[in-house]
């Protein structure tokens, strides 16, 4: 069988397969287990700037609020100075993951403003982890804040991560931004090593009932391919940082198409979660046959040969694509 | 001490901290129950458990909270019987509860040291405050007594007398004053483990070890005895209660030698000819000293002795320590013993001085301090001024106006022994604004960073909502020993403006002080808006006026309501106590420190408000001349009666202190409505109701935890006068009440802001669904027209009961609350269910009410929420004791019981009179409706005239009585700390008893008034106050050992999750003829999630499970 093994990151992987952050890696044994069935690498799931900051506001607030207002209550809990909160948990989990399993482990922070919370880059680096993704899912919605600053915030907040840690740090990001490869150029010379493209866009949803807003996540399919897989495409080749490919490899064939777009790995987690992680093997089994069929050697080998660079009709990534769509509609419907 | 106040070894720390750090460190065993004000020293030696820091020995303390005092007391006995040492911390009721075992303790010639922070006992009234009347209550135990009369000396003498009962076997009560002691910040030097470990003999311990209970070598103790033996056994200790005073002061010198720091049992200090001497224990003798000092500057002769071992009472020694020259003596007590020949110590003083031939002159008793009553420099000289005059007072009081008995000492104000070199701060705050913590923070930053001595003492008034806290703060080169409230400060800052309205602050301004006050009004319109009080003072005392909008730099700095901080810099930016830059930088350190471990966003959060504060802080260029348009308004409006503006108004305006003994009630008993009285005027945001959207669900006056919001229906024609302003609708969803208009209003300045109502309300705008029915609005620009409408709601009849059926919670809510307006906090989730059982039942309902946040929101003076309607009827309420409160309900319905048959018995002789149709009706009346009630209400007035003219016994008997044949409802308040814990035995027995009693648990699942303490209703895994790692076992099931019984109503509710449940749970439990335990779901501030979202709190304690509702009703079956 051809070799599958390939590098991410400046790390070596088995696959290029990488289980993206989910709630999967919550427990252990999902870790091994995928392991087993020879994913390349796992991102585990996300620590938040909110839970940070947030956890730190709230135990300060459970500390204070009510204290020394009345003579006989002075407080109303027991100052113990360290508490067992979540990103404490977190880092307590992803020493366990390093320990659990030899493939590499990649950490997850998930944020968007500069602050003292980045200083968690470092803590998780010290967990002994391989890497570090960074997820910057921010929504604008002040009208005075123009796209600029949007992508500045971006850019200075992977320098500040950057400068905590040692360890390679990828970014991922949302398909929301008005120029990605002019964004993707100045996160690598931020220092960001790779990107994953893209982040899932959770939308939220409305209850007519309740008049209240819900939010809930979809799991995503083959059919959501076709976003990050253009960009992968266009990119490709054109930037410094390596990318991932997220949202939509649900097959071996998708993992397939985004080596050919130029993905340095395919991120799965909704196949994952749908189906087990027996899935992940299928997909490499999948990946690894069509290779041998059509002879190549190695992912490297096909990596990126449908890029927006060498295909023999690069306009098909660009507006043409665009039109020639809707002419098709056209064919069909008129 | 000056060189050690250098020292980075010195500690600001109160006595409760400064004792625990010695108990935890030389025991094993630690049982520990909450009491006010000794809870800290549970609390501290629970989380230093909890956090494995071991004893000297290098174990980690076992720490158990008890469902008592008496249960810790027994606890204690047990583990000292088997060898282990073992202490416990109490006071006042706690105390009481564990004599019985302090005679068996003592009896034993056990080692144990009870701390005590000394404290008022519950007589005419509760108080948590300090004196020495709960010490005094255990004189007579056998255990040695040692009282300190500061932080330091509480410190250490909590080694001393471990020592000391080591060596002796004798046990110590180990007392310093509650409050004044406990609760002082004080600039100490702590004990070093070597420093313990030297003083803790090994010999000794091993000793005590080998005393205890043990198969391997046994033995039996605790047998009874015979009158042959008894009476020699008790004699058989006298010779170790000989040697307990030399060994305590052996105790004493070897912690001299190895601190530095000398103590004497009887220790005088003043000059050595003196010829007047005051004897005195507890934090009074500092005050006594100091005074002392300066009067014999001015060529007096006086002095002081402390008692520093009460008991065993060493006369030689004590004797030997007066001067020769002195002739007169004044003892002072902290104490009250009615009907006695003197208070003890001063009759202790009269007996050594007789048995050993010392003659005086003259020797008088005094009463000084009772629950923390100021006692002051001025009032000590008044003492000496009494001794020296030429008909002295024998028996005094000071520091109250006795106009019955005339037996108070009358004094001169004016005299101070202040220190000039000190520096004398005065904090006003809001109890929810973090200025007490700010100002502890502070005292840690002066004390511990310079070579500044420093001492902050607090004080709160008793609302749990929208409260003032005072902090009395001094700083200064000389070690501060002045444990009495500052009256001439140098700075006085008002942390919010509303109080400028209600307290006289700059009353205790000296002349060219830092006046600061927090206002939204800029520099510029500030002076505009000061009442005429405050803007004279500021001109006459030529103070430095300054303002920030602390509210603005707390809220752009993401510090919400916090102002703590802000104001902390402003204090340190104008007070020159340290130089800006300096203090600054020293604030920021502090902060570091204290927030650090809570995470880098709130140290940053904290750093910007620092420095936000600065730039936001201007001093007010003050006009020569007043140009004030109002005057501070009235504590309390001219219409209330007499009683509340003579009485209750000036303990509304903190001004309680001056009220004559002839003003007080001699028992206890105080007029219900005052609270309507007392407007607090504190909410920034009130409810205002959109009547457009609304649907009369009458939900937001249901959850009103202060009665704020009311309802009430009638005649578009009762209305036609009603103020242009005032909202109504048709009452279109109260189809029984057809042509009625519905009204809702809200009292504006009674409201504290919670928005309780809010989040209950179901109705949507339709065009912004962020709105609702009724919607949080700024107080100011509608506080004036709603003050007017609540006027005129007010006036509106209430309506008929008859009419009403309070089958479901809209209709309940048309009954008129017979609570209103309590102290309790902003969001309570108990008040709410108190109130609805006043709207159902009040007019006819006696509350037994245990102690704790239900009895002090409910009693706690100056006001009572508890009220009266129109007829005049309105809760009979009272408070016994924590522990008994069950049992006090039951005896209030056996009461009630044995008069209405008694009334019966009556009706039945005067038959005759009577008339059978009447007798009849009156003996077999249907009372289970208000319709049903109201008829016999007439009956008994149509009794009560045919009987008018009859004064034979019989009939004034009937006449009394009469009122009895009207259904009583007897309601047993309290919280989960009392029913699950202190109070489970009598509760149990109670409700074994099948009397129609009806018990509503306020389940907190905490003790939620002393600081939420674990009680056996907390869950599994919280972390609570006595349960730092989380409790260890799932929460008792009451309700299931309830209806073991088969005859008890039982039943779980919670408001917030089903509001109908709880009116029929409560309709039910009333009306079942047998005993009814209602567990009431109720959030609380205790609980840490914001209070405002209580009631989704409710709701999701019953969706998952952990709260489930139900209702068992064994009335069908057994036909009750």
């Amino acid at each position: 069988m051809a070799n599958i093994s390939t590098s991410y990151l400046g790390l070596t992987l088995g696959s290029p397969l990488v289980a993206s952050a989910s709630p999967l890696s919550k427990k252990l044994e999902n870790v091994v287990k995928l392991e087993e069935a020879g994913i390349g690498a796992i991102v585990v799931y996300s620590l938040f700037e909110e839970q940070i900051i947030h956890e730190q506001a709230d135990r300060d607030h459970f500390l204070s609020r009510g204290s020394n207002a009345h003579p006989e209550a002075q407080a109303y809990f027991p100052d113990l100075g360290s508490y067992n909160l979540e990103p404490d948990r977190y880092l307590a989990h992803l020493s366990a993951i390093r320990k659990a399993v030899k493939l590499p482990v990649i950490g997850s922070l998930n944020g968007v403003t500069r602050g003292g919370w980045t200083e968690w880059a470092r803590r998780i680096e010290e967990t002994g982890v391989n890497a570090l993704e960074l997820n910057v899912y921010s929504i604008p919605t002040d009208p005075v804040v123009d796209g600029v600053s949007v992508e500045n915030q971006v850019v200075d907040l992977v320098a500040e991560v950057v400068g905590k840690v040692g360890i390679p740090v990828s970014v991922k990001l949302s398909p929301f931004y008005s120029s990605i490869p002019h964004l993707v150029s100045r996160i690598g010379s931020a220092g960001a090593k790779g990107v994953v493209l893209f982040n899932r866009f959770l939308q939220p949803d409305l209850d007519p009932e309740n008049l209240s807003v819900l939010s809930a996540a979809k799991l995503s399919d083959s059919s959501d391919l076709s976003l990050p897989l253009r960009w992968t495409a266009i990119l490709s080749g054109r930037v410094a940082p390596q990318i991932a490919l997220s949202g939509g490899v649900a097959t071996g064939r998708d993992l397939l198409k985004a080596l050919l777009a130029g993905a340095q790995v395919g991120q799965v987690a909704s196949a994952i979660l749908s189906q087990g992680s027996d899935v992940v093997g299928r997909m490499l089994t999948e990946l690894g046959e069509w290779m041998d069929e059509q002879e190549y050697e190695s992912v490297d080998q096909l990596r990126g040969s449908m890029s927006q660079k060498k295909v023999a009709d690069p306009a098909a990534f660009e507006r043409a694509q665009y039109m020639r769509a809707l002419t098709s509609l056209d064919d069909r419907f008129v | 001490m000056s060189s050690e106040a250098g020292s980075k070894q010195m500690l600001t720390v109160d006595a409760t901290e400064a004792v625990a750090m010695v108990a935890h460190k030389t025991n094993e065993v630690i049982a520990i129950y909450p009491i006010t004000p000794s809870t800290p020293m549970g609390e501290f030696s629970d989380q230093w458990s909890a956090q494995n820091k071991p004893n000297i020995w290098g174990t980690v303390p076992l720490v158990v909270e008890m469902q008592s005092e008496g249960g810790a007391a027994g606890t204690v006995h047990g583990a000292l019987q088997t060898g282990s040492l073992t202490t416990t911390f109490t006071c006042s009721q706690g105390l009481l509860l564990m004599i019985p075992n302090m005679y068996k303790i003592a009896g034993e010639l056990t080692s144990t040291v009870f701390h005590v922070s000394a404290r008022a006992l519950a007589a005419q009234g509760l108080s948590i405050y300090g004196d020495h009347q709960d010490v005094m209550a255990v004189r007579q135990t056998g255990w040695a007594m040692l009282c300190s009369n500061s932080v330091q000396e509480a410190h250490d003498f909590a080694l001393i007398s471990q020592a000391a009962t080591l060596e002796t076997r004798i046990p110590f009560v180990h007392f310093f004053d509650g409050f004044r002691t406990s609760h002082e910040v004080n600039k100490i030097l702590p004990l070093t483990e070597e420093q313990m470990r030297s003083m803790m003999s090994q010999e000794l311990v091993a000793e005590h070890r080998r005393r205890g209970l043990n198969p391997e070598r046994p033995f039996i103790r605790g047998t009874a005895q015979n009158p042959d033996v008894y009476f020699q056994g008790r004699e058989s200790t006298n010779a170790i209660y000989n040697t307990v005073a030399a060994s305590v002061q052996k105790s004493m010198d070897e912690f001299a030698k190895l601190t530095g720091r000398a103590y004497k049992l009887y220790e005088y200090f003043g000059a050595a000819d003196a010829d007047r001497v005051i004897v005195v224990m507890g934090s009074a003798v500092e005050t006594v000293q100091e005074t002392v000092k300066a009067l014999n500057a001015k060529g007096e002769k006086t002095g002081v002795l402390a008692v520093r071992l009460y008991r065993p009472f060493d006369a030689t020694a004590f004797v030997g320590a007066i001067p020769a020259s002195v002739k007169k003596v004044a003892v002072l007590d902290r104490t009250k013993e009615p009907g006695s020949q003197g208070e003890p110590l001063f009759l202790d003083v009269v007996s050594a001085a007789a048995e050993l031939g010392r003659k005086f002159d003259f020797i008088s008793g005094g009463r000084y301090g009772l629950s923390s009553k100021e006692f002051t420099p001025a009032m000590t000289k008044a003492i000496f001024d009494n001794l020296a005059s030429a008909s002295p007072k024998k028996e005094f009081t000071v520091g109250i106006n006795d106009d019955v008995t005339h037996l108070s000492l009358s004094y001169d104000p004016s005299f101070n022994t202040e220190d000039p070199k000190s520096v004398r701060c005065l904090f006003y705050g809001v109890g929810s604004d973090g200025t007490v913590g700010a100002n502890k923070n502070s005292i840690k930053i002066i004390g511990e960073e310079t070579d500044n001595h420093a001492q902050g003492y607090f004080f709160y008034d008793s609302k749990k909502s929208g409260g003032l806290t005072v902090s009395h703060l001094r700083f200064g080169p000389n070690p501060i020993r002045a444990p009495y409230l500052i009256e001439h400060a140098s700075f006085v800052a008002c942390h919010a403006e509303s109080f400028l309205e209600k307290v006289d602050m700059l009353k205790n301004a000296s002349t060219g002080a830092v006046f600061l006050l927090n206002t939204t009004w800029s520099k510029d319109e500030i002076w505009a808006k000061l009442p005429t009080e405050v803007q004279s003072q500021i001109i006459a005392k030529q103070l430095k006026f300054y303002v920030i909008d602390a509210y603005q730099v707390a809220k752009d700095t993401g510090m919400g309501n916090r102002t703590n901080t802000v104001m902390q810099t402003c204090f340190f930016a104008i007070s020159g106590v340290l130089e800006k830059d300096e203090a600054i930088a020293q604030i920021k350190k502090a902060i570091k420190k204290t927030y650090g471990k809570r995470g880098e966003a709130v140290v940053q959060q904290n750093f910007n408000a620092v420095d936000k504060s600065v730039e936001n802080l201007f001093q007010v260029q003050v006009p020569g001349t007043v140009t004030a348009d109002h005057s501070r308004p009235a504590a309390v409006p001219k219409s209330a009666p007499e009683f509340v503006q003579n009485v209750l108004g000036p303990m509304i305006a903190f001004n309680g202190d001056e009220l004559p003994v002839s003003s007080i009630p001699m028992d206890g008993t105080y007029p219900l409505g005052t609270t309507a009285f007392e407007k607090r005027n504190f909410a920034l945001e009130i409810p205002e109701w959109d009547p457009s959207i609304c649907i009369q669900c009458a939900k937001c006056a249901l959850v009103c935890p202060h009665a704020v919001i009311r309802v009430k229906l009638a005649k578009p024609e009762v209305l036609e006068k009603a103020p242009a302003d005032f909202k109504k609708v048709p009452a279109k969803f109260f189809k029984e009440f057809p042509g009625h208009d519905f009204a809702l209003q809200v009292s504006p300045e009674d409201c504290t802001g919670c928005s309780l109502c809010v989040e209950a309300c179901p109705a949507r705008n339709k065009t912004d669904s962020s709105k609702r029915a009724i919607n949080m609005v700024p107080v100011h620009p509608i506080l004036e027209k709603e003050k007017i409408n609540w006027e005129y709601f007010l006036s509106i009849p209430e309506m008929d009961r008859t009419q009403i059926n309070p089958n479901n919670v809209k209709n309940s809510q048309l009954l008129q609350p017979l609570f209103e307006f309590s102290g309790a906090c902003a969001g309570c989730g108990e008040t709410p269910y108190i109130k609805l059982v006043t709207q159902m039942f009040g007019d006819r309902m006696h509350i037994a009410n245990a102690t704790g946040c239900s009895s002090i929101y409910g009693g706690n003076l100056p006001t009572t929420p508890y009220t009266k309607n129109k007829e005049g009827r309105g809760p009979a309420w009272s408070n016994s004791l924590f522990e008994d409160n069950a049992e006090f309900g039951l005896g209030m319905r056996l009461s009630l019981d044995k008069q209405e048959e008694y009334a019966k018995e009556l009706v039945k002789k005067f038959a005759d009179v009577l008339g059978d149709e009447l007798v009849t009706a009156l003996l077999t009346a249907e009372q289970k409706t208000e319709l049903g009630l109201s008829e016999q209400r007439k009956r008994v007035e149509i009794l009560k005239s045919k009987i008018a003219g009859d004064n034979s016994p019989a009939a004034k008997d009937l006449k009394e009585l009469a009122d009895n044949l009207v259904r009583r409802s007897v309601w047993i308040f309290g919280g989960d700390g009392w029913a699950y814990d202190i109070g489970y035995g009598g509760l149990d027995h109670v409700l074994s008893t099948g009397r129609n009693v009806n018990v509503l648990v306020l389940d907190t699942e905490v003790y939620s008034n002393t600081g939420g303490q674990a009680s056996k209703s907390t869950p599994t895994g919280a972390v609570a106050k006595f349960a730092a790692n989380g409790k260890g076992f799932p929460k008792k099931d009451m309700g299931l050992i309830a209806m073991a019984y088969g005859y008890v109503y039982v039943a779980r509710i919670a408001m917030g999750a089903n509001d109908a449940h709880t009116v029929k749970v409560l309709q039910e439990a009333e009306a079942f003829d047998g005993p009814s335990l209602i567990l009431a779901y109720s959030h609380c501030i205790a609980h840490g999630f914001p209070i405002e979202k209580g009631l989704e709190q409710q709701k999701l304690a019953v969706q998952t499970g952990h709260w489930p509702l139900y209702r068992y009703n064994p009335g069908a079956r057994l036909g009750w």
